[in-house]
């Protein structure tokens, strides 16, 4: 092994003081329609009716956030992406972890052959199976229940070709030492190899719950009945009457409180998506 | 008994089966029912009589589609460059761990958690003709505001502009990624000759990441094609249907006209499309050692 003498950042070479100027300006480009945003929600109806440049002066309100508290609406449809997004990442990673463990590190007649025909649904895109799938779903009476705007994300084959990834870099000594204390199958799976990818469920549960929450077409078609929008169903559909009724006011109120949680999310999770972002996709 | 354990059996395809009935069931079937229904003249309840390839051969002639493979094929040549290039550029300006910079990287990743809605909804109310942020500051420098939303030949560069607005992360992520792996040695042995930092960028640092500016413009051109929310809620494709992508068409004909065999048609023209380039990305992605 030959240390280098002098220390060295490569890193110097491509990232100079004027490119750093550059992504500063752009920072402002990327900050400059939600700083817009957040001043046009602390801003009452009748000021911005006068002209959207009052945003610019005194006087700040927090009333359309108040009206939002009355308005039961946005709870709701909060409630229904909770608990969708929270179902559908719940079963993500059920499935996912018990077909990855299978494919890694089981052996079973045609095992290959079936991990081949999952890896081309990773091809699939939505666009190809919606027709079909809200078919079916109108034939099983899915259509505005929590299961029908759950279940098509279980088919998704990211998951498992991700846990598959995962399982795969487990040594195999792990579970031969555990076979040998006679352990059952799924023992094995539960004891053993499912605490080693915790930081893998954590990955795919983030990005598995961010997806789900943020899903526009299938919960667009599937919960018609307002009662059953999504929160990002929900919001647009109030986009509609834009700059009528409500008021900008209290739609970039609505707009900001909706867009929280995921910002929630982010913000905790930041180190592990970029991590996982930055990591997995190169390879 | 380790032995044991790893001789095929059935049994052990047990972990596989909960997932493999969803696959099937929601993937796999979907996919050859929509087939199917794209060779039938179909309606809300099922599909009615064959009629082979007449659904396509209508699609195909049908100008509202090709306005909208036109349309589609216009945004991506335009999105996606600009993505590329400016993804590129914010990574290799940050592409070094100190402070400023991984708040620049945490703020340029944080609009992809936001969902289309919000996005749209945001830069709507910089759009809105008279009260949105861009006219505002048109007023304020003696311009008369655009209807960027509601003029042909801005709309769908108004779509575009909130879409590379809120995609950039990824490719700046990717980006950042790739520039990790460059051998550092090619940098050392540059120093040693001094060269300077344009030549470094042309002569070592894009060639290296080559395969990955491959991979990112395949990986944008797949998700670009798919536009969808960001036009139907910014500009419900208009004016005209000059932003009225394929996606949408899709969405029309098979959700709001309800003609479910032509809707089913043009959505597996869409995904011959998507997946000769998803061949591409394999392809491109397999050929793994050449730098």
């Amino acid at each position: 092994m030959r240390e280098p003498e002098v220390t060295y950042k490569p890193e110097s070479l491509t990232a100079s003081r004027p490119l750093l100027w550059g992504a500063a300006v752009l920072s402002l480009i990327m900050m400059a329609p939600v700083a817009w945003l957040v001043g046009l929600s602390i801003k009452s109806n009748q000021d911005l009716m006068m002209g959207t440049d009052s945003v610019f002066r005194f006087p700040y309100t927090l009333v359309n956030y108040l009206n939002i508290l009355h308005s039961s609406q946005v709870f709701g449809w909060l409630l229904n992406s909770v608990i969708v997004a929270t179902g559908h990442t719940l079963g993500v990673l059920v499935l996912s972890s018990l077909a990855g463990y299978g494919f890694a590190r089981l052996e079973f007649p045609f095992r290959r052959t079936v991990f081949v025909i999952v890896l081309f649904g990773l091809a699939v895109p939505e666009q190809a199976v919606i027709i079909a799938r809200h078919q079916m779903f109108s034939w099983l009476n899915l259509h505005n229940t929590y299961l029908g705007l759950m279940l098509p994300g279980f088919s998704s084959a990211f998951g498992v070709f991700l846990m598959t990834q995962f399982f795969r870099a487990i040594p195999k000594d792990i579970d031969e030492a555990a076979l040998l204390d006679n352990a059952s199958q799924f023992r094995i799976f539960w004891k053993i190899m499912l605490p080693l990818t915790l930081p893998a469920q954590a990955t795919l549960g983030i990005f598995t719950f961010l997806g789900a929450w943020n899903d526009y077409w299938w919960p667009l078609i599937s919960a018609t009945r307002k009662e059953m929008y999504t929160l990002t169903i929900g919001i647009a559909s109030s986009q509609t009457n834009f700059a009528q009724s409500e008021g900008l006011g209290f739609l970039a109120a609505q707009a900001v409180f909706a867009s929280l949680p995921a910002i929630i999310v982010y913000l905790i999770f930041q180190r592990h998506i970029v991590t996982a972002v930055s990591g997995g996709a190169v390879k | 008994m380790a032995e044991s354990y790893r001789r095929s059996q059935w049994s052990h395809g047990l972990f596989i089966l909960p997932y493999l009935c969803f696959f099937l069931v929601l993937l796999v079937f979907p996919l050859f029912w929509g087939m199917w229904l794209s060779l039938h003249k179909a309606d809300l309840f099922g599909p009615g009589r064959f009629v082979g390839l007449t659904n396509y051969t209508r699609v195909l002639a049908d100008p509202v589609f090709l306005q909208a493979l036109r349309n589609t094929i216009i945004f991506v040549a335009v999105s996606v460059p600009a993505l590329v290039v400016i993804g590129l550029f914010l990574a290799l300006a940050l592409n070094r761990t100190t402070r400023a910079t991984s708040f620049f990287r945490g703020l340029f990743f944080s609009s992809s958690v936001l969902s289309v809605t919000i996005v749209t909804l945001i830069w709507r109310f910089v759009f809105i003709p008279g009260d949105g942020l861009l006219a505002v500051l048109f007023k304020q420098v003696g311009l008369t505001p655009i209807s960027f939303l509601s003029t042909s030949g801005w709309s769908l560069f108004s779509v575009g502009a909130a879409t590379v607005w809120w995609c950039i992360g990824l490719p700046m992520m990717l980006f950042l990624a790739a520039l990790q792996q460059v051998p550092q040695d090619l940098y050392e042995a540059a120093a040693l000759d001094n060269a300077s930092g344009w030549r470094v960028l042309t002569r070592i640092t894009l060639p290296s990441i080559a395969r990955t500016i491959v991979l990112v413009t395949i990986i944008q051109i797949v998700l670009q094609f798919q536009l969808f929310g960001q036009a139907q809620l910014m500009t419900n494709g208009g004016p005209s249907g000059t932003s009225r992508p394929l996606v949408m068409y899709i969405y029309e004909v098979g959700f709001v006209r309800w003609d479910i065999g032509r809707g089913a048609a043009a959505s597996q023209i869409l995904f011959l499309i998507i997946l000769v380039a998803a061949m591409a990305q394999y392809i491109v992605s397999s050929r793994k050692t050449e730098a």
